[in-house]
């Protein structure tokens, strides 16, 4: 009769290693792999990441105080920012991670869970490929990105690009080059 | 007697020309006079023979295959790759473009250009980006395409991107004379280039804009050159010939099955592609939850290139 849990969690494990291994050998780039979406690193500013480089409760005393900080005032906060602030998506307790509404904690790598709480119908049309880009192959093997790789997720609204050149006008054509050569 | 036509692939053990065998000489003195007659100099004789593509062998096809790269190969001093694969079993494809998300900034365009392998000089462009006013909707009458700002998107403007819309009943296929050109079975419209007579009917009854002429002999530099490419698709071009978007068919057919340059290349994800027969690809999502149009749907041409609203 003991041996009876044991050999139960022993085939648990078995079946929860079996979808593992076979998914592995498809991941080649970064490992940052959740629900079997496959996603390149969050574009972390450099040396930026791990927070707690300087954020260990040590160097930096944690404030949770809403103010004007003295750091990062390279970032320019136009995401609401009358109702929100660094820690409403930050943790406090544990600053390499971010974490939801309800406080549960989420890593950077899965960071549109965070902006799926408002952007809800946004991060739905993302996981069935409407939203966002994707790339590698129409039939298998895709590569997504996250909302943050197009999004700064401190100012969100997409910046304007310079266009690439127009086409040539067909009297144009004719000026420069003598004919159709 | 049919024995006396000349064939399309002569048996190369005659290569000698007039002598041997009747056939082989019938050929030879058919493509002089044609060479001489429609002052194509450049035209091989095994060229000159060669059927239409659908009517060939796969020794005829290997061969004609083997011969295009070896003139590319010369010509550009690099191995290129000219694939024949054909129509995938079960596959569709279908195209989505999110006009609530476009910004116009023809990176498409260019990436375009570069994958398949279009005349630089004149630029052949396969995808028009189209400006329009927010005011008038899809109105062609206020339709830009020479539009060149700083930055887009533009105040007021938004942007229609229009390319091959691979339509199910494609008016330029009915006007061929020659047929040229024809629908495949996973929907994609193809030119064979060595088929294609320049009589340019095709260009006059897409109500797209899509297709375009090689008026002169495409500049290409060796260096510009994309190696991987498909016979029905972005190989090199000669003059004289009526090309257009073929969705990629190098790659969305290719071993890898990849998306399109232009799905590919987009920054802002507005290009969508898919097997139209797969209820989870993304292009069928798009169909089933967003409002979607066809371009002049008027027309019953029936494209298989669909225009969406994502918000």
């Amino acid at each position: 009769m003991n041996k009876r849990p044991i050999r139960n969690a022993a085939l648990m494990l078995l079946l929860m290693a079996v979808p593992a291994l076979a998914s592995s050998p498809a991941k080649k780039r970064e490992p940052v792999a959740q629900e079997g979406i496959e996603l390149p690193k969050p574009p972390f500013s450099d040396g930026i990441f791990p927070c707690t480089a300087c954020h260990d409760g040590k160097q930096v005393p944690v404030n949770t105080q809403r103010r004007e900080l003295g750091m990062h005032t390279e970032i320019e906060l136009q995401h609401g920012p009358d109702s929100r602030w660094c820690l409403d998506c930050h943790d406090a307790s544990s600053r390499d991670n971010l974490h939801l509404a309800s406080g549960e904690k989420v890593a950077f790598t899965a960071s549109y869970k965070l902006c799926g709480q408002c952007h809800g119908d946004k991060l739905r049309d993302w996981r069935v490929g409407i939203h966002g880009k994707r790339t590698g192959s129409w039939s298998g093997q895709k590569q997504y990105l996250l909302c943050v790789h197009c999004h700064n997720p401190h100012s969100p609204h997409f910046k304007a690009l310079k266009p690439m050149p127009a086409p040539t006008r067909p009297e144009d054509i004719k000026l420069t080059k003598g004919g159709a050569q | 007697m049919t024995e006396q036509l000349p064939m399309p692939t002569p048996p190369p053990s005659d290569e000698s020309g007039c002598g041997t065998s009747r056939r082989a000489f019938l050929g030879t003195a058919v493509a002089t006079v044609a060479t001489a007659l429609t002052g194509c100099g450049k035209l091989s004789k095994e060229e000159f023979l060669q059927h239409h593509f659908k009517e060939l062998s796969k020794d005829e096809v290997a061969t004609i295959i083997a011969r295009l790269e070896a003139e590319y190969k010369e010509k550009y001093h690099k191995t290129v790759k000219v694939g024949t694969e054909g129509p995938i079993p079960g596959v569709i494809f279908g195209y989505g473009l999110d006009l609530s998300r476009c910004i116009g900034c023809r990176r498409c365009v260019h990436a375009c250009v570069k994958e398949n392998n279009q005349s630089r000089s004149p630029e052949i462009q396969w995808i028009r980006v189209l400006q329009m006013d927010k005011e008038d909707g899809v109105n062609l009458e206020h339709a830009e395409q020479y539009y060149n700002p700083a930055e887009v998107p533009q105040e007021g403007h938004f942007y229609m991107p229009v390319q091959c819309q691979q339509c199910k009943k494609p008016p330029c296929i009915k006007v061929c004379p020659v047929g040229a050109t024809w629908k495949e079975k996973d929907g994609i419209v193809v030119v064979d280039y060595n088929w294609c007579i320049g009589c340019r009917y095709c260009m006059a009854a897409c109500p797209y804009g899509a297709r375009h002429f090689n008026w002169g002999e495409p500049h290409l530099d060796a260096a510009d050159v994309n190696p991987d490419t498909h016979y029905l698709g972005n190989r090199p071009r000669p003059k004289g010939v009526v090309e257009k978007c073929t969705f990629c068919i190098q790659r969305t057919r290719g071993k890898e099955q990849r998306y399109t340059a232009c799905v590919e290349i987009c920054p802002t994800g507005s290009r969508k592609f898919g097997n139209l027969l797969d209820p989870k690809s993304e292009i069928r999502q798009v169909l089933e939850t967003k409002r979607v149009f066809k371009f002049k749907e008027d027309l019953n041409t029936q494209p298989t290139f669909f225009y969406f609203y994502g918000v």
